[in-house]
């Protein structure tokens, strides 16, 4: 079997007395979208930070190609390739578009500490986050500030950050969140391209968007994984049905 | 091309130069005293508001830098004055270049402990841990006798720079002024760089620069180094100009009053401490003729601002800030 690229492996958190996370364990592998559903408060968001190290967890793994990154600070983490999208956008408003992704492009070259070069006349900056912008259709809208783009182009903004990190795997959460039908439509198309780039653990609620993308759909029922499964297991797994799909299947 | 905020950048230098000018044709040191004055302060400032303006890191304690590059100034030249050696028999000096090499450097360190642990808080307790550190510097000023403690210490001669008699006003306001001219230099490059990239985006989004795999904490520590060194050299020059330099310089009043010239100006504005600067020293000479109790007024133009220009007075002059 191929090694997966994310292994999340035991994982526990609590709050008090409210266990968030319980045992959870879940793999993401190369190529794969692998979709978590799961009802509000199910602490898919809790995993999420855990992933990506604004939480610590209390206890279990997580490997990431092939490393205990586990202790590991976000900023850490996502040099070592976990690109992540918000369920709120999460920008710097002020900049344009294209200094947005152009700060992530730095990021990725690993050099924040240069003084003297302006960033707009660096061509190793200034092309690469071009071209990622009209990869992700907002060529149009570089220069404008990311606090006057639109709902669904801020999202679109986002992944553009994600795919200048060049990451190992994408973590997506909720990118269809608020997406006119129009949006999701497109969005969905887009993504089902970007798995060949790196796999995608994606958080949705849009049901039509996970079974038309997901490779794999775990169910996150009070911090614990019910099920995992393909579209049509899951689809037909009767606990998930009562726990969380109800008519939607 | 010329913006309309370079059209008043510009303008302003050129005030700020054509008018100690005049005042010295016209036999007028006073003004040109006043032009030094707010050249330094928009000096300090400046150094202020690449930590406030760009990194969006209130430091209520930037008087300790500050003071540290008055002392600088006024240690080295006591000892040069006296012929006594100083730590490790090191005499001291009064040319102004070496003297600023030590301001930058000593207020840098300061700064770097200062830093690194201010900057593992935010928001208010920033603040407030800030103000600490700089009362702390205050009183240990206070409390040194060998430089004089609370009474200061005394600059007899004002230190040199070479090629130029710095005793004549007008020479001594063309050395800060270029100085200042560079520091505004060194700000236009850094806000453009990849570091004032990585500080600025800090300041709008910190999970966003986490996210994208940058330390926001040693971006920060950086910027309020370079922050702090900026505001030493305007201290030494300080120093230098009243030839006087006294615990006043450290205390809390001074990191209000810079912050105070920043929002004046306009916050994160390559000339916003210039203009903040030049507005203050006005108001001070202007209504401080007039009342003792300028700073009830000046207090009220400051409410003024905040409630109705945010922007300051570049934000009045020029609109508002633009990003690339």
């Amino acid at each position: 079997m191929v090694e997966p690229v994310l292994q999340i492996d035991n994982l526990t958190k609590s709050f008090g007395a409210l266990r968030a996370t319980d045992g959870v364990s879940i793999d993401l592998r190369p190529g794969e979208i692998h979709a978590l559903i799961g009802p509000n408060g199910a602490g898919k968001s809790t995993l999420i930070h855990q992933i990506c190290g604004t939480l610590r967890q209390d206890s279990g793994t997580i490997r990431f190609a092939g490393e205990d990154i586990g202790a590991l600070n976000t900023a850490q983490r996502a040099q070592k390739g976990l690109g992540r999208t918000f369920q709120v956008s999460s920008l710097a408003p002020e900049f344009s578009a294209l200094r947005n992704v152009m700060l992530a492009v730095q990021a990725k070259q690993g050099s924040s500490f240069g003084f003297f070069k302006p960033v707009m006349r660096d061509r190793s900056l200034v092309d690469p986050a071009m071209a990622i912008l009209e990869r992700v259709g907002l060529a149009d809208r570089a220069r404008l500030p990311a606090a006057e783009l639109s709902h669904g182009e801020r999202r679109q903004l986002e992944i553009a950050m994600a795919l200048a990190l060049q990451s190992k795997a994408f973590l997506l959460d909720e990118p269809m969140a608020g997406m006119g039908p129009e949006g999701s439509k497109k969005l969905t198309g887009f993504l089902d391209a970007l798995r060949r780039e790196a796999p995608i653990l994606l958080v949705e609620h849009d049901m039509d968007a996970v079974f038309a993308l997901a490779d794999r759909i775990s169910v996150l029922v009070y911090g614990k994984v019910i099920a995992t499964g393909t579209v049509d297991e899951i689809r037909s797994n009767p606990t998930v049905r009562t726990a969380y799909l109800g008519d939607h299947a | 091309m010329l913006t309309r905020e370079n059209t008043v950048n510009l303008l302003l230098a050129l005030l700020l130069l054509v008018a100690p000018l005049a005042a010295n044709a016209f036999g007028q040191p006073f003004y040109v005293t006043l032009a030094t004055r707010i050249a330094i302060l928009a000096l300090a400032a400046l150094g202020l508001n690449l930590a406030l303006g760009l990194g969006g890191l209130v430091s209520f304690g930037h008087a300790a830098f500050f003071g540290i590059g008055g002392y600088a100034a006024g240690i080295l030249s006591s000892h040069a004055l006296s012929y006594e050696p100083m730590i490790f028999g090191l005499p001291g000096t009064v040319q102004m270049p070496v003297i600023w090499i030590v301001a930058v450097i000593a207020s840098g360190l300061v700064a770097l402990a200062i830093g690194a642990i201010s900057l593992r808080t935010s928001g208010v307790y920033f603040i407030m841990i800030t103000l600490a550190f700089a009362q702390m510097v205050y009183y240990f000023a206070i409390s040194w006798p060998a430089y004089g403690g609370e009474d200061g210490l005394s600059i007899m001669v004002r230190n040199q720079f070479p090629g130029t008699n710095t005793m004549k006003p007008l020479s001594f306001f063309l050395v800060c002024y270029v100085v200042l001219l560079a520091g505004i230099g060194l700000f236009a490059l850094i806000r453009a760089s990849r570091f004032g990239a990585a500080l600025q985006a800090a300041r709008q989004n910190e999970t966003r620069v986490a996210t994208v795999g940058i330390h926001p904490y040693r971006i920060r520590l950086t910027g309020f180094v370079i922050s702090a060194m900026i505001t030493a050299l305007a201290g030494a020059l300080y120093a230098d100009l009243n030839r006087f330099v006294s615990p006043s310089m450290l205390s809390w009043h001074m990191s209000g009053e810079l912050i105070v010239l920043i929002i004046l100006g306009g916050t994160g504005r390559l000339f916003g401490p210039l203009a903040g600067a030049a507005l203050y020293v006005a108001f001070e000479f202007a209504l401080g003729g007039l009342t003792e109790r300028w700073q009830f007024f000046l207090g009220l133009i400051l409410l003024g601002v905040v409630l109705f220009a945010r922007g300051g007075l570049l934000g009045l002059l020029a609109g508002k800030a633009k990003h690339g």
